[in-house]
């Protein structure tokens, strides 16, 4: 007899708008509070005690434009914002400062959120959606420069980039990336060359979110479509599908793997959160709390494997934070 | 008597006995004064001289018919091929046959080339049959470019291919096969043509022309190229703006061969129908069938041989993407021992799919209808409406014609499926829950300015169903409305009803349910009253009033005749559907003012709108009952039976003559069940 699915741990009201990105900062030791950045369709990024439940600082720095991309840089004092307002912003919010320390103009005016790889101490990584209709760009940071422009081959009408993912294999080797775009194809890039290494055609409408599972080297991307598919990269850095899973509802927002890569987190436009298993995507439960579509979900990074949490904002204006499978 | 002489005749090849025949021809000639002897009064009335001698008549001409048809059976089947046989390589015996055919008199010129046209086995066999005929003799140029193409046209394709095969053959002949083509094209574009002459008769010119185009060669339509566009325009002009489906199809399919023809490159007219057998005939005649004539046996292995090859390479590469494909599931499973086992998972029975909740309300509708954004709530609403309305129908009523009038202008939002059927659906649903406004609504709707001719003919289905839904109420309007539907005699119980309705009502008090509504829906009779007779009136008479009044946008006796054809049929379904109306008063008038309508339109050249005025007759001698008929509309009638008689014999159209003939019969059994009945 299964279980009937479980409740939120709690949820937090108090965004007035649209939840668009979500971010855990929760690694770092006492006394330090764990932390979740939300960013919502009002421009504002709000800083919420996990402890207290509470906002601890609402940031402005999107000029009231949608904030839909949020990422951490080594802790909760470095943060990265992309909103709608075609800007990339840089915060440092040490010791309670509210600083935007610098800032990119994308010149972009699609939602494709940004990727951020680290490739050493102090130096990252950044892939977005550039000015032109199908480009992306990789920049170095914080130094801003641009590592390279990746155009795909005239003719080839992929359409605007939706989803992005930066990775390597291990720390020091190649950096790839892999892209998801408009006509439901998934593209591995070299960043070296700036050439196309294989291309993947996934889904027949727009790829919505993707993530990959390097150690696997398998990844998983979702759609505006019922199908949820599943692929792998061989020897040769070539895409193949390994599977595809067909879902009650159309239409997925977002997709993250855990960082322990034993389930994943679907959001869903049908208002419900899915949890699958990674290794065979074994459904595992659907989170129906929501009463308007989730547009984001994101898992914790707490030390201890008990503590861990996951997050959905959704259109409802409310964060749902989870706690499911905690104990392997 | 027919059969002995006809006896005689094929003993007549025979040598047979002169005194046999003598004394058989004298039996025949004075059967009468025989018989009349014997029988010594008694006669039958068949062996009266009077009758005996032209019936005597008839079956000689019977007997000189089956001898002629015999010759030219017996001849031309056994000459036609043995002559192709002999011509097909021997120069001489084809001169030999070009004399003959050239030294037949005139008077039976046409009974040979027709003979010959419609026997050879292919055009170039006609071709060394006939020679240049066609150039050198009248007759023959007559029969074969005017004759059998223009005025005749009950050949077949065959003979079609043939004839005009044969025309381009030849050099000398090419030229007439253009002129050919031309006379066609001024046939197929002229607009009368179109209008008046049967639909076979228009396949069997459609026809030619596509076999006429596949035969021309470029420069010929280089030359032409003008003169093939000009027609072409005029004709598909004319085709589109009939009623007949038939006949439009026709229009579209050679109009695209012609623009295929004159436009070897750039954009060529293409235009959307029902692609059905007799379309895909007609289209493979534009494409000219290959010579017929033995292939020497070495390209065709030539051939074989590549496609062959082809075949292996094709399979090959097939194979290898299957086994590429297979590969990687195998491989993953093997290794995933330690599978997600440990993972348990959560009760997900109630995953399903997701619905937006309709409206409760009536008046919920309407808001959602008029002002809401939210896409996925007017979806729900849409497809929800119909059954609010009939389950609420006193809220219904108090809005109905606000709903009329929102249902009537409303238009897709989103991609819905079947989104048509269910806003009619809905119309229907609240036309029948308050009849009299909402008809009133509609039918002023239907005279005013600015709607399209779609919503027009929307709003004459709209009434149609709900008119056969309130008269026959356990049928809740399923039936699509067919437009020339030959009504069926059908008589609806009226009578014992009205007991039934009193037992229910009863019931109810007894019961002390409130019941706010005492619509057809929730009555489980097995016979309903008719509640369409009490609101015919407010269906039909609007409708009839202004069809003489032009607008601005809309012109009935004018362009648009299909909404015109539309209407008269809606009339007639109409007034079938009001019979055994109470009220005698308001029946005749609406059989009175039905004919009159008849009588004002009954000269209109469109096929289609004839058929629905004689459906509206039908309608009249069916739902009027006959007293009324024969004492209060004996004028209309007399008249109305002329107008038939005409119909049959003089209409072009075969449906138009066959409903015209079947109303005449009605009438006449009419009159005799009044006859019998003892008055």
């Amino acid at each position: 007899m299964a279980l009937p699915p479980p409740d939120p741990q709690f949820v937090l009201r108090g965004t007035s708008a649209a939840v668009h990105a979500l971010r855990f900062s929760c690694g770092s030791q006492e006394p330090d509070v764990p932390i979740l950045f939300s960013g919502s369709e009002n421009g504002f990024i709000h800083v919420w005690n996990l402890k207290t439940h509470r906002v601890d600082t609402a940031l402005d720095g999107h000029g009231r434009k949608s904030v839909y991309c949020l990422e951490t840089m080594g802790g909760k004092d470095r943060l990265l914002s992309q909103g709608r307002d075609q800007r990339i912003c840089l915060w440092d919010l040490a010791e309670g400062r509210t600083a935007v320390t610098d800032s990119v103009v994308t010149e972009n005016v699609g939602f494709c959120r940004c990727s951020l790889l680290k490739l050493a101490e102090g130096r990252w990584l950044m892939a977005m959606a550039a000015k032109a209709l199908e480009e992306v760009q990789v920049l170095e940071l914080p130094s801003k420069t641009s590592v390279c422009t990746l155009k795909p081959e005239v003719g080839a009408k992929l359409g605007m980039p939706m989803c992005l993912k930066l990775w390597q294999l291990n720390c020091g080797s190649q950096p790839l990336l892999l892209a998801g775009y408009e006509d439901g194809s998934v593209v591995l890039w070299n960043l070296s060359m700036g050439k196309a290494l294989s291309q993947l055609v996934c889904h027949q409408e727009p790829v919505m979110s993707l993530d990959f599972d390097s150690e696997k080297a398998k990844g998983i991307s979702g759609s505006s479509e019922k199908v949820l598919s599943i692929w792998s990269l061989n020897e040769q850095q070539n895409l193949q599908v390994y599977k595809t899973h067909k879902l009650v509802n159309a239409g997925i927002s977002d997709i993250t793997i855990r960082p322990d890569k034993k389930i994943l987190a679907t959001a869903g436009w049908d208002h419900r959160i899915r949890i699958f298993g990674w290794k065979k995507l074994k459904p595992l439960a659907v989170l129906d709390y929501h009463t308007a579509t989730v547009h984001c979900v994101s898992f914790s990074d707490h030390k201890n494997p008990s503590e861990r949490l996951l997050a959905a904002g959704s259109k409802d204006h409310r964060i749902s934070i989870w706690s499911i499978y905690t104990q392997t | 008597m027919s059969a002995l002489m006809w006896e005689l005749c094929q003993q007549q090849a025979q040598a047979g006995s002169p005194e046999l025949q003598e004394a058989l021809l004298n039996k025949i000639v004075c059967l009468p004064d025989h018989v009349s002897n014997k029988l010594q009064g008694k006669t039958p009335p068949v062996f009266f001289p009077q009758n005996y001698f032209p019936f005597l008549g008839g079956a000689i001409i019977q007997v000189l018919q089956k001898i002629s048809d015999s010759l030219r059976e017996e001849i031309l089947s056994v000459l036609v091929p043995r002559l192709t046989d002999l011509t097909k390589s021997d120069c001489i015996w084809q001169r030999i046959c070009w004399r003959l055919v050239e030294c037949v008199p005139d008077r039976w010129m046409e009974a040979v080339v027709l003979g010959f046209v419609q026997r050879a086995p292919g055009a170039d066999a006609l071709s060394r049959l006939l020679g240049n005929l066609v150039v050198k003799n009248k007759k023959a140029q007559f029969v074969v470019t005017q004759k059998v193409l223009l005025l005749q046209y009950c050949h077949t394709t065959a003979v079609l291919q043939n004839l005009l095969g044969y025309l381009s053959l030849d050099s000398l002949r090419r030229a007439l096969l253009i002129q050919v083509l031309q006379e066609l094209l001024e046939t197929w574009g002229s607009s009368s043509a179109v209008k008046h002459s049967p639909p076979e008769q228009q396949q069997y010119i459609s026809k030619a022309i596509l076999i006429c185009l596949s035969h021309l060669k470029e420069p010929e339509i280089k030359s032409c190229r003008q003169e093939l566009l000009t027609s072409m325009m005029e004709g598909v002009k004319c085709h589109l703006d009939s009623n007949l489906p038939q006949i439009r199809r026709l229009g579209m399919i050679v109009a695209e061969s012609i623009s295929l023809k004159i436009n070897t490159d750039g954009p060529v007219l293409k235009f959307q129908y029902e692609e059905d057998d007799e379309a895909r005939e007609l289209k493979s005649l534009l494409v000219q069938a290959p010579p017929f004539c033995v292939v020497p046996s070495l390209p065709d292995d030539e051939r074989n041989e590549k496609a062959d090859a082809a075949l292996p390479l094709v399979l090959e590469s097939n194979k290898k993407s299957h086994t590429a494909a297979p590969m990687m599931p195998d491989e993953v499973s093997d290794a995933e021992l330690d599978s997600d086992d440990d993972l348990i998972p959560y009760d997900m029975s109630e995953d399903k799919e997701l619905k937006t909740k309709a409206p409760v309300y009536v008046r919920d509708c309407i808001e959602v209808l008029t002002g809401s954004e939210d896409v996925d709530k007017w979806e729900a609403t849409v497809k929800a409406l119909e059954s609010l309305v009939r389950k609420n129908p006193a809220a219904t009523r108090e809005v109905s014609v606000e709903l009329a009038k929102i249902l009537l202008h409303l238009e897709e939002k989103t991609c819905i499926e079947g989104f048509m059927e269910l806003r009619q659906r809905a119309q229907v649903a609240v036309l029948t829950t308050d009849p009299i406004p909402v008809a009133k609504y509609l039918t002023s709707q239907f005279y005013s300015l600015n709607y399209s001719l779609r919503q027009r003919m929307d709003i004459l289905d709209v009434l149609v169903l709900a008119a056969q839904e309130l008269s026959y109420p356990k049928s809740h309007g399923k039936t699509k409305h067919s437009g020339a539907q030959k009504p069926c005699i059908q008589l609806l119980p009226g009578s014992d009803s009205s007991k039934d309705w009193r037992r229910i009502v009863d019931e109810r008090i007894k019961s002390k349910t409130r019941r706010f509504a005492t619509g057809p829906s929730q009555v489980e009779l097995a016979s309903g009253p008719n509640e369409f007779n009490s609101v015919a009136g407010h269906f039909f008479f609007p409708l009839i009033q202004h069809f003489d009044r032009p607008l601005t946008t809309f012109d009935l006796l004018g362009e648009d005749h299909l909404v015109l054809g539309r209407l008269v049929h809606t009339l007639a379904i109409l007034m079938y559907l009001a019979v055994n109306t109470v009220v005698r008063k308001a029946v005749t008038a609406m059989g009175k003012a039905l004919l009159e309508f008849v009588w004002a339109l009954r000269f209109h050249t469109d096929s289609y709108v004839r058929q629905g005025l004689l459906s509206c007759i039908s309608s009249v001698l069916l739902s009027v009952p006959t007293e009324r008929l024969l004492e209060d509309m004996t004028e209309e009638l007399l008249e109305t039976q002329s107008w038939l008689g005409d119909v049959v014999e003089k209409d072009p159209d075969g449906d138009c003559r066959r409903l015209a003939l079947q109303n005449l019969l009605l009438m006449e059994n009419l009159k005799k069940k009044l006859k019998t009945v003892p008055s």
